[in-house]
């Protein structure tokens, strides 16, 4: 299979901090990949990378679709079909519901997800569309950030810690959708804490720790032990 | 010795005149944050840009403004590509020291092409009629002027709340780095807010050639009423700033009224007044988080 992604010898910094060391990974078409590590593993600097926003980093070879990102703007690489659900949601506060879903469109690409198919996906939207987004609840911002992301019809969707702080019902009604997203062969990347449900969604697993691929793979070829301690950088209990 | 009906009517339509030098101003700091301390100096420029169109073209003033605009508008495009964008970040200090030179080169630029010499656009019997409505005097120019405040407000109101633009000059202005994960490049968008500013800044250029004097070094006296009805206003909100306009024009004319020395400084002391009493202005944009 084609990588829809490739990464080779990815280093990120911050100032002179170096906060992603040589990192290789690559995600082949409707993919699902999940990142894990603890808290400042550079789980969130991985994803910001590749999406452009985070300009301070350097690559090998950093591709999507085999056309170098790595000089593009963020706004060029969604364009291109790859686009980030961020840390934090981080909606627009003066916009409404429907114009945070509709802003998706100056992306410019058309396909399967467009408003009417965002509300039924998210139906708890439909009755909010008029409303500022700073009025919604904690899972139904999750909810407008997703559809916002997704209005860009990306082949490749990244996902950073969309479950965090949210009540675990709301958390599973969220990634039930993923299946329907998945469905239009979109390749997946999430951040996510709670490794179980990691290990559960994903094809294949990637875990940071202090910058660095400690580990790679399908969850099934690894131990307990063997991911605890990836994570950890300890033997686990 | 005027009544008070003609004072207040006049302060409102002088008002009207100070809310167009203002709202490129308010426009810019709200998309993007910056202040550009040579907004007044590109406010003399689009006068002395008006003065050479109709030097050379043999039209009425008030129709230079067509001239005017699509030009100020696309300098401020490249402006904001080739200077502004780069200004913006973490150092607020970057911006304003450098403003502040491209306004003390403007200045001298203009001097050098225009001299020092006072100028003023003819625009003929206009600027003297007048009707009177019962009691009051209403000068048609000033009438004019206020009555583009009026429509420039309500174009940019119309803009940012009921166009695609619109949308993404909010959301730009909420969060300029997340936008680029919608495929928008808030660089572009800067540069757009920038061309819609200089066209008021050419719009406000022209009216004010028109209805009096200026020269090359008029321009900071004009970015200080500017501030001052920006802030009145309350920062980022069109209405705000066209009431903060009007709020120091009525200053300014009940000043003068009782003695024409006092008319700036009327207006000042409101400004103060209205900073100490509500130091986020008259309208607040509402807190969202
Ligand atoms: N804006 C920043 N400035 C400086 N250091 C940062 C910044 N953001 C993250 N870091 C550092 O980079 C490392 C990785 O952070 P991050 O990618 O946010 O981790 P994660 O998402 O896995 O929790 C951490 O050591 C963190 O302190
Ligand atoms: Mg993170």
């Amino acid at each position: 299979m084609k990588p829809l992604l490739h990464v080779e010898d990815l280093n990120a910094f911050y100032g002179d901090l170096q906060a992603l060391f040589g990192v290789d990974f690559s995600v082949g078409e409707g993919e699902c990949i999940a990142v894990i590590g603890s808290n400042g593993a550079g789980k969130s600097t991985l994803l910001r990378s590749v999406t452009g926003l985070h300009r301070g980093r350097s690559a090998k070879r950093l591709s999507l679709a085999g056309a170098e990102i790595s000089q593009r703007a963020a706004s060029e690489i969604v364009a291109m079909g790859m686009t980030l659900v961020p840390e934090g949601r981080r909606l627009f506060s003066s916009l409404t519901v429907e114009e945070n879903l509709t802003i998706g469109r100056s992306a410019g690409r058309a396909g399967y997800w467009n408003l009417s198919r965002i509300y039924e996906l998210f139906p708890t939207l439909l009755e909010l569309g008029g409303r500022p987004v700073t009025k919604l609840s904690g899972g139904q911002q999750q909810m407008v950030a997703m559809g916002r992301a997704l209005m860009t019809n990306p082949n490749l969707l990244l996902c950073d810690e969309i479950s965090l702080g949210l009540a675990p019902v709301v958390v599973k009604g969220i990634y039930d959708n993923f299946a329907r997203v998945r469905g239009q062969g979109t390749a997946v990347i999430i951040v996510e804490q709670d490794i179980g449900r990691a290990l559960s969604v994903a094809d294949r697993i990637i875990c940071l720790r202090k910058g660095a691929v400690m580990l790679s793979g399908a969850p099934a070829s690894f131990t307990r032990n063997q991911i605890a301690e990836a994570y950890f950088g300890v033997e686990g209990e | 010795m005027a009544s008070g009906a003609d004072v207040i009517v006049q302060g409102i339509l002088l008002g009207g005149l100070y809310a167009l030098f203002a709202m490129g101003l308010s426009l810019v700091f709200g998309v993007m944050r910056l202040v550009n301390l040579a907004h007044g100096d590109f406010i003399v420029a689009a006068a002395f840009a008006a003065f050479c169109v109709v030097s050379v073209l043999p039209i009425h003033p008030f129709l230079a403004i067509a001239a005017v605009v699509p030009f100020m508008a696309g300098l401020g495009y490249l402006i904001q590509l080739g200077l502004f964008n780069r200004l913006l970040g973490k150092d607020p200090l970057r911006p304003l020291l450098v403003t502040f030179g491209v306004s003390v080169v403007l200045q001298n630029a203009l001097l050098m092409t225009f001299s020092a010499d006072t100028r003023r656009l003819s625009a003929g019997s206009i600027e003297t009629q007048s009707v009177d409505v019962g009691s009051v005097t209403i000068g048609v120019y000033p009438a004019v002027v206020f009555a583009m405040a009026l429509a420039v407000t309500m174009a940019l109101q119309w803009i940012f709340y009921s166009t695609a633009l619109g949308q993404r000059l909010r959301a730009t202005s909420d969060d300029p780095e997340i936008v680029g994960l919608v495929g928008v490049d808030h660089l572009r968008v800067f540069a757009i807010a920038s061309a819609i500013a200089f066209a008021v800044i050419g719009i406000a250029g022209v009216l004010m050639a028109i209805r009096g004097n200026f020269d090359p070094f008029m321009g900071p006296a004009r970015l200080l009423v500017a501030f001052e009805a920006v802030i009145i206003g309350g920062l980022g909100n069109f209405w705000g700033t066209l009431v903060g306009g009007i709020v120091i024009g009525l200053a300014q004319s009940i000043g003068a009224a009782i003695d024409p020395a006092y008319q700036t400084i009327a207006g000042h002391i409101v400004f103060f007044a209205v900073l100490l009493l509500r130091p986020d202005g008259l309208f607040p944009k509402v807190a969202h988080q």
